[in-house]
């Protein structure tokens, strides 16, 4: 049996744990997991990859809606899928009875328990309005070939 | 009877114009409904299935 190269699988779900740290590091306050939030763009602001922190140049604002966004569900951890680890929200992302006139495109999830409100990821839907009703944001199922956030 | 909420306030959705549409692509199944108010948009609500993912890539160098 040969050696073989590999980013281990195991190391994949602890980075999305937070268990390495290969440079400066925070001291965190306990071993709970961090509090995500979801935060709506307009079509107009320049989203994506650079995004180190959440602020809320370029955010939508609306009737009910509060800047920021809302809670992440999070009940289910990172997970491995064979060699993938994956992590999906485990609810759907919902602002409720708002009236967003400005179409919008894009939605950045960011750590809010973080000081500096880390940005994770962003995503991108078709442009949008609401008017007094409810924006929905389904998750995918939950595995290593569809989950949202993944590690392969 | 079906109440919803509109810019004029919760109202039978039997007095309002349904209006519906939808989009499915590689990157999302959305679906919205409207319901119109002699010709004004009084609700619209959209639902976005996410179909697209963020993936890294965990690759470990060769010496």
């Amino acid at each position: 049996m040969a050696n073989t190269q590999a980013f281990t699988n195991q190391g994949k779900v602890d980075l999305m744990n937070g268990l390495h740290a290969m440079g400066p590091s925070v001291v965190r306050g306990a071993t709970t997991k961090d509090v995500y939030n979801a935060a709506l763009f307009l079509v107009t602001a320049t989203r994506g990859a650079g995004d180190t922190v959440y602020n809320t140049t370029g955010e939508v604002s609306g009737t009910n809606y509060s800047a920021g966004g809302v809670v992440v569900t999070t009940a289910t951890a990172p997970q491995l899928d064979t060699t993938t680890a994956h992590f999906t929200p485990s609810a759907s992302i919902v602002y409720s009875n708002v009236t967003l006139g400005t179409a919008f495109d894009a939605v950045l999830i960011y750590n809010d328990t973080s000081a500096t409100k880390l940005a994770l990821s962003v995503h991108t839907f078709g442009s949008q309005t609401v008017t007094a009703g409810d924006f929905t944001l389904t998750m995918p199922t939950d595995d290593g070939t569809t989950g949202l956030i993944r590690i392969a | 009877m079906t109440i919803i909420t509109t810019t004029k306030g919760d109202m039978d959705t039997s007095l309002l114009e349904k209006e519906t549409g939808s989009i499915d692509d590689e990157n999302e199944f959305t679906q919205w409904i409207e319901y119109w108010l002699d010709g004004e948009l009084v609700h619209r609500s959209v639902h976005v299935q996410l179909k697209r993912n963020v993936v890294l890539d965990g690759i470990a160098a060769a010496f």
